[in-house]
């Protein structure tokens, strides 16, 4: 039962039940596809029959265009995202995006189609957290800012790593609280001017992705917005793997954080964004000196452990086969 | 989406065995197996005194019944688990004291404008700040009514003895269900902390009010007064937000005409139910010209007052409302009419007294009690027959 319906209800009927002629199946609209690599990025591939702006049924298009400002980086995590669950073949109605409150919290809600929770200020993975424990089949996705998930709701960032809750993290850095006009954030680099350190910034920046990397996430990196491609499979990556997973994204707001550090066009910080990026392998034989200033760029750590609400689960069942034994009733397979 | 099947008979067989045995426990322990009776299957909470008793007896028997227990690392974090979890179908809680449900009241609000039905236990302790942290207080009753921002309409409980906390407990998820809208259980450390024989239904006697779901066409923040709801991955693309919203749930913070019809009827939705939700417990008096009015921990040594003055020969009436908001506003009018003067003891400096007030005809007489030692009856007597006099 829909009470919205889908956009495009026969294209998403045909994609799962893989009937879709070829040349209407999802293509990678950016990349080639080469025979040994797989999907590089390269040239706009376009082909014959192949609808346009396909990735429209996955928006909420009555309420398009988006809020977002010129030259906000917003838009590309919004299409680098649509991209990324559209080659996953994820029905939309498994998914469930949290959100709490500033510009990055939008990215997804309400503009993605998909049952949005948009909460308060910094405690989008605490909701998520009761999403997810009564509804582990559907995935759970927080998009949301440096100021929501790294500032206000820091805890609640370290506490879910530590968990292991299979939730995908994706924090969109840009270094500033931009919906209040352009305060300083925790991740706000020393030494700039903000309206809120119209001298200085004399307090230090979270390495965020660090944090939660120390803290026990299964899969964190960072990406910046001036790497869509990287950054896209890295998402993949991030709602595949089974536990907590982080991509801490790097990105431009040019109205906030542009006024007091007079870049004031997008391509002015995504241009300082790849000119201050490392590949975290290079990273590696860097001095700390080095590395001032820099953003390590790539994945941080990947590691197994077991997960937060199928431990839940285990534990749940143990106890009802006892009872079931106990009463000799049949247990069920576990809820 | 649905859940796996789940069996029934052995939830159920379960709680037979719970319901057979003579019980002889705390009122927080109570309620949490109130819960436990009314399907709850999602706590989130952080242990505080007194309260921490209710997560305790969650902890060990939810796995029993289907359910989650998930400790938070702060309250701030539970009550946002509790509002999620019951979108995603969960009956949920959450139990914490004072300086906890002041951490919790943004998201109480959130509760209420999105209207998400949950249950928020307040085992009530002696503040402000850590106050006297291990004694019990009735100092929340306007926390409960005002705590969070904005104009809205809250149900609030105040249970007095052990059975109370697991009866009560369950009208508080039907409450929940019935209006979708955050209840509070207004316990007290005296009640939470005290031992007392509780004895527990079949669980077939116990009926719970189902959550009504949208079907296609239907709004699901609008459109009648309480609308009905939808959980995630039920295909229906919910948005949830606590913002100003639509019928349809999407955002509109510009238009006055839309926060006024949302906010008038998330209040008149349980205004206009007040007498349906008002438990009020009325031991009247013919020709009496005092009455005591009393509720949660505070009732009991008021009941032995009066029925000490009682027996003294002096006509004193008893009234104890058990719903606290919306205030059951005919009932005590009823049951005050032709006094002279109405004693309200309570363990604060007069939050309830001040409401009833403005509901009464004769002379509110406050008898405030702080510092964490109850009233007794022998004190409350006097004052009776200060009264009367």
């Amino acid at each position: 039962m829909n009470l919205i319906e889908l956009n495009d209800p026969e294209y998403f009927q045909e994609l799962y039940a893989a009937t879709m002629p070829e040349s209407a199946r999802p293509v990678p609209s950016y990349g080639i596809e080469d025979p040994l690599r797989g999907l590089v990025p390269g040239e706009v591939e376009v082909r014959e029959g192949a609808p346009k702006q396909r990735l429209l049924r996955y928006l909420r298009r009555e309420i398009l265009p988006t809020t977002f400002c010129v030259g906000c980086g917003g838009g590309t995590v919004l299409n680098t995202f649509t991209h990324a669950i559209d080659e996953m073949k994820i029905d939309p109605r498994e998914m469930v995006c949290v959100t709490g409150i500033g510009c990055s919290s939008w990215i997804p809600s309400p503009y993605f189609l998909c049952d949005t929770l948009h909460t308060t200020h910094g405690r989008a993975i605490a909701f998520a957290l009761g999403v997810k424990v009564m509804k582990p089949e559907m995935k759970v996705i927080i998009i949301a800012g440096d100021g929501d998930l790294a500032g206000i709701g820091g805890n609640h960032l370290i506490h879910a790593a530590r968990r292991n809750i299979d939730l995908s993290v994706f924090l969109v850095n840009n270094f500033i609280y931009g919906m209040t006009g352009g305060q300083v954030s925790p991740t706000t680099p020393f030494g700039v001017r903000t309206t809120t350190t119209p001298y200085r910034n004399v307090e230090h920046p979270f390495k965020i992705a660090d944090v939660v990397a120390a803290a026990g996430g299964s899969y964190v990196a960072r990406w910046t917005t001036y790497h869509p491609f990287q950054l896209m499979e890295s998402m993949q990556a991030a709602i595949r793997k089974q536990g907590f997973s982080f991509i801490e994204i790097m990105s431009q707001c040019p109205v906030s954080y542009g006024k007091t550090t007079g870049m004031r066009e997008g391509i002015d910080i995504l241009k300082y964004l790849r000119d201050a990026s490392v590949n975290v392998d290079d990273a590696k034989g860097m001095s700390e000196e080095e590395l001032e200033g820099k953003i390590v760029i790539g994945k941080l750590a990947e590691r197994r452990r077991t997960e937060f609400c199928d431990g839940l689960r285990r534990l749940n069942q143990e106890r009802r086969q006892a009872l079931a034994a106990e009463f000799g009733v049949g247990a069920e397979s576990g809820r | 989406m649905s859940k796996p099947p789940e069996n029934a008979a052995l939830t159920n067989r379960y709680l037979e065995k719970l319901a057979a045995k003579a019980h002889f426990i705390q009122g927080d322990e109570a309620a949490a197996l109130g819960a436990i009776f009314a399907g709850c299957d999602f706590f989130g909470g952080y242990p505080i005194t007194p309260a921490s008793e209710v997560a305790e007896v969650m902890a060990r028997e939810l796995p029993a019944t289907g359910g989650y227990y998930v400790q938070l690392e702060d309250e701030l974090a539970s009550i946002s688990a509790v509002v999620g979890a019951a979108w995603a179908g969960a009956r949920a809680m959450t139990a914490t004291s004072g300086p906890g449900f002041s951490l919790m009241q943004e998201n109480i609000g959130y509760a209420c404008m999105t209207e998400t039905p949950c249950v928020v236990v307040d085992v009530q302790r002696s503040g402000p700040s850590t106050g006297q942290a291990t004694l019990a207080a009735q100092g929340d009753v306007m926390q409960a009514r005002w705590g969070t921002h904005g104009d809205h309409e809250i149900i609030a409980l105040a249970p007095a003895s052990g059975q109370e906390c697991f009866d009560l407990m369950i009208r508080c998820f039907d409450l929940a269900e019935e209006y979708r809208t955050p209840v509070i259980f207004l316990m007290d450390g005296e009640i939470g902390h005290l031992r007392e024989r509780v004895v527990l239904p079949h669980p077939d006697e116990i009926e719970r009010f189902p959550r009504r779901k949208a079907v296609a066409g239907q709004d699901v923040f609008g459109g009648e007064m309480v609308p009905p709801m939808l959980e995630f991955g039920d295909g229906g693309f919910v948005h949830v937000t606590g913002s100003t919203h639509k019928a349809n749930g999407m955002r509109d913070v510009q238009t006055q005409a839309v926060h006024d019809r949302l906010v008038r009827r998330l209040v008149a939705k349980i205004e206009s139910a007040r007498e349906r939700i008002a438990m009020v417990e009325v031991d009247a008096e013919d020709n009496a010209t005092v009455a005591v009015l009393a509720y949660g921990a505070t009732a009991r040594p008021a009941r032995g007052a009066v029925l000490g003055a009682r027996r003294a020969g002096r006509r004193v009436s008893f009234v104890r409302p058990i719903t606290i908001w919306p205030f059951p506003i005919r009932a005590v009018r009823d049951a005050c009419r032709g006094l002279r003067r109405l004693l309200v003891p309570e363990m604060n400096l007069g939050q309830l007294a001040r409401e009833v007030e403005r509901h009464v005809d004769c002379e509110v007489v406050p008898i405030s009690r702080i510092g964490g030692v109850i009233h007794s009856s022998r004190e409350l007597y006097a004052e009776i027959e200060k009264a009367v006099s």
